[in-house]
């Protein structure tokens, strides 16, 4: 019956429908005053979480987030779709873009020692670095088996059977608890938080805690040397006849 | 209008608090009864309200994003205007949304929203599906409301659960055939049996919101009551909640509207209906001010709702003059089309200037709004409607097609003007309103003194003192001609009173100058406020938006006052009227065709 402890993550990334602007000094895009919300793959996780509960399989869900302190209004909305309580390892204003997938992964399995979840599932990659690594990095540092672009996740008897979605299709594997799971888009479809659930999620605990109280050094690894727009499309030429085409094509050394 | 009507409706309709506040209580005057005074009430306006605290930002901030995301992927507002009819799955979902509880108690099950929350909340369904907000407004906002502001502990017990869980819907049932604006005179009647423990209601409503689905139904009705001094039994209007267990209770098909279609509006019925004493809504006899109270508690619903409508409509408007090329440029380089962008920014920042103030002050614990109320009713709805029509005249053929999606707005629009009160009511109300307390000055100060202090008023100026408010330098200008103007504006009214006395009541067209004043006062001095406090925040890109409407305005207030002032108005006037009494004295049209 209900044995199981999850640990979620979610990050709180630009909005999907926002127009991204590059910023003045090249270095990264504007956040002042944009709209942020969780990140899209993050909801199927918790999403995904939620509906183990009501399953019976998952009693405790702990929900995580690593940011400034507005990532505690992603917390909440976690708290809000049904998670039980939350941790917010928050970091100083500003600095929440030096996060990276080897920190927050270290960050996460310092927690997995605390919190000893018996399977812990992330979105498959943030919106906005799109990195797709935090949790084979998390799998390989806690040494556990992963299944990664989750589109269905079945339990039974300690083991999950995953499907995952591949280039080539998809691939379905066994995997032994404990485990790291990252949730894909078609894993599930999120709920809305609902207006009582909202409320509600004002009276679960968050526990507050740096990085530095997990004895985990976040210092980047990588250093962004130049964020630029994608070239602009070049206007096109209309051409009148086929002939003109084979020509142009020649000429521009396409063929 | 009868006069009685009219003085019915400015004496009686106080405002009533739902909340305790949680700040220091304001001081009991309002800035719009200053205004007709000559006074610029500035401790009423200044700071701009902001109430919310920042655990309550969060909240709304959560739930905006929760409504957004239903509005967006469940509701599909075309649909549910062609079919009539919102789907009963989808009632579901919106039960289950916690929809239908907004500002009920959360030991009953609600939300327990502030007004300004629940305000803000409500821009969705002006900027996603109106005729969804009546559905939901009409079961909240007036449908019980009134057991939120005069229901007995019993009572909210009883009936409030079910009711913020959307269970069971409800309405306000008001309105008859021969009875709408004229609420007073309604005919259902509601009269105590032997035994002493029920009311037998007989009548029938007209145009009920909810009527064809609602469980519960506030009902007003005339109950005949004993003056305890004369002895005297007169028809005085009760309020009660009805159930339609009660048995007795029909209703009539669902009404086939020009807008806000799926919306369910109906006639209702109510043959011996046997309500129980338990269910007097209020004092017996003092139903009248309930509904009064009601409509005017609810009231801020409307401008916040109507400012998501406005910024929509205004998004679209922009985004069809940046992008549509005809001649050599743009839409957005013509003249005519600036100015068009211009005026609907102009009046939706206004309007939400004046609707955040109104439900702010309110949360403050304002005892006494419903001049602020009906100014921002009025205004909103005309705005909304006048961004609409020009929006679809910016976007052209296009703005008249059904699948560009502009005309319903306009359909679903026109209702706002009239419903909830009429505008025409609404105006005259206020200016009535008004033009008591000039009435009450002459009393207090004798008629001569007041004469004389009008007259230098008028050629002294009042008394341009410089504000106590520390406000933003760029502001100085609109801030005297606010001044100005509400100076004038008292003066210019003060003579009318002076020229017809009492039967000012009867000068609807001079009452209407007056109120339209008085509305674009009260619009001028919220913008300056919450231009400053935006100024004050290092946010300075409000003043263009603040002066110009104040520099709009003062033009039109200066030519109604000029137009009150001047003589040979009258006349014209006159001759005006004259042409409609003939009208209606030939039952139509007065020329013959200059064809035969």
């Amino acid at each position: 019956m209900a044995s199981l402890r999850v640990l979620v993550g979610c990050k709180r990334v630009i909005d999907y429908a926002v127009k991204i602007r590059v910023r003045p000094d090249a270095l990264g895009v504007v956040t002042d005053g944009v709209k942020h919300s969780m990140n899209p793959f993050d909801e199927n996780a918790i999403e995904e979480a939620v509906r183990m509960k009501q399953k019976k399989v998952v009693k405790e869900i702990v929900v995580v987030s690593c940011g400034p302190t507005q990532s505690q209004e992603t917390i909440r909305t976690a708290l809000a779709m049904g998670a039980d309580r939350g941790i917010h390892v928050e970091v100083p204003k500003g600095t929440e873009e030096n996060l990276q997938p080897l920190a927050i992964a270290k960050i996460f399995a310092k927690l997995v020692e605390k919190e000893k979840p018996d399977v812990v599932i992330l979105g498959k990659q943030a919106i906005d670095d799109d990195s797709n690594q935090t949790t084979q990095l998390l799998a390989g540092l806690l040494e556990w088996p992963q299944g990664t672009m989750a589109s269905v996740v079945e339990h039974s008897d300690g083991k999950l059977k995953i499907t995952r979605e591949i280039d080539g299709g998809l691939e379905d594997i066994s995997v032994n608890l404990p485990a790291v799971i990252s949730a894909d888009l078609r894993l599930n479809e999120p709920r809305y938080a609902t207006l009582p659930n909202i409320m509600k999620a004002k009276k679960k605990k968050i526990e507050k805690m740096s990085p530095e109280d997990l004895g985990v050094d976040v210092t980047p690894r990588l250093k962004v040397l130049k964020v630029v727009d994608p070239p602009v499309r070049a206007a096109g030429d209309k051409v009148p006849d086929v002939a003109t085409l084979m020509s142009k094509l020649k000429e521009r050394g396409h063929i | 209008m009868s006069m009685r009507g009219i003085s019915l409706l400015y004496n009686s309709a106080k405002s009533n608090r739902l909340w305790q506040p949680a700040v220091r209580a304001m001081s009991t005057t309002s800035f719009a009864r200053g205004i007709f005074l000559g006074e610029l009430r500035e401790q009423e306006i200044f700071p701009y309200p902001e109430v919310l605290t920042a655990d309550q930002k969060e909240t709304i901030s959560m739930m905006m994003d929760a409504g957004h995301a239903f509005f967006q992927n469940t509701n599909d507002a075309a649909a549910n205007d062609t079919n009539e009819k919102i789907p009963e799955e989808q009632l579901d979902e919106m039960k289950d949304l916690g929809m239908y509880g907004l500002m009920v108690p959360e030991e009953y099950g609600g939300m327990e929203l502030t007004n300004t929350m629940y305000a803000k909340f409500g821009e969705l369904t002006g900027v996603y599906d109106l005729g969804l907000g009546i559905h939901t407004g009409a079961h909240q906002s007036i449908g019980y409301k009134g057991i939120l502001l005069y229901g007995t502990p019993e009572q909210k017990e009883k009936y409030l659960p079910s009711l913020a869980s959307g269970e069971v819907f409800a309405c306000f049932c008001l309105t008859e055939p021969s009875s709408g604006s004229d609420a007073s005179s309604i005919k259902t009647r509601a009269v105590l049996n032997e035994a002493g423990t029920h009311y037998v209601l007989n009548g029938a409503k007209i145009w009920i919101s909810n009527g064809g689905i609602a469980e519960i139904f506030t009902v007003f009705a005339q109950t005949p009551v004993v003056d305890a001094k004369t002895g005297e039994t007169k028809d005085k209007i009760t309020a009660f909640i009805v159930e339609r267990s009660f048995g007795g209770v029909t209703h009539g098909p669902p009404e086939k509207k020009m807008g806000i279609k799926c919306s369910n509006t109906a006639e209702v019925y109510y043959e011996n209906v046997e309500v129980p004493v338990e269910n007097v809504l209020g004092e017996i006899g003092g139903g009248f001010k309930v509904a009064m109270n009601i409509l005017n508690n609810g009231r801020f619903g409307m401008g916040a709702c109507l400012t998501g409508t406005m910024r929509m409509l205004i998004e679209k408007s922009v985004d069809h003059a940046n992008n549509r090329k005809q001649f050599v440029s743009n839409l957005r380089e013509y003249q005519g089309i600036q100015q068009k962008i211009a005026m609907m920014n102009l009046l939706c920042y206004a309007n939400e200037s004046m609707a955040y103030m109104l439900c702010g002050n309110m949360d403050r614990g304002a005892p006494e709004y419903q001049l602020e109320a009906a100014m921002s009713k009025i205004f909103a709805s005309q705005a909304a409607w006048d961004v609409c029509d020009e929006t679809i005249q910016i976007l052209g053929g296009a703005g008249f097609m059904k699948d560009v999606g502009i005309e319903r707005w306009m359909r679903d629009l026109r209702i706002f003007r009239i419903f909830e009160g009429t505008n025409d009511i609404l105006k005259l109300f206020v200016a009535l309103n008004g033009v008591q307390e000039v009435g009450k000055l002459f009393k207090k100060q004798g008629n001569m003194s007041t004469a004389i202090g009008i007259l230098q008023k008028k050629f002294l100026g009042g008394g341009m003192r410089a504000l106590k408010t520390k406000v933003h330098a760029d502001l100085n200008g609109s801030v005297k001609m606010l001044q100005e103007d509400i100076t004038k504006f008292h003066v210019a009214t003060a003579e009318q009173v002076m020229k017809y006395k009492k039967g000012i009541i009867e000068q609807q067209v001079v009452l209407n100058r007056v109120a339209d004043s008085a509305i674009l006062l009260q619009s001028m001095a919220a913008v300056i406020s919450r231009a400053n406090l935006a100024a004050e925040k290092g946010d300075l890109s409000e003043l263009a938006l603040a002066n110009a409407w104040c520099g709009e305005s003062h033009q039109r207030i200066t030519q109604l006052v000029a137009d009150l002032q001047n003589p040979a108005l009258t006349k014209v006037d006159q001759a005006t009227l004259n042409v409609g009494k003939m009208s209606l004295d030939s039952n139509g049209y007065l020329a013959k065709s200059p064809v035969s």
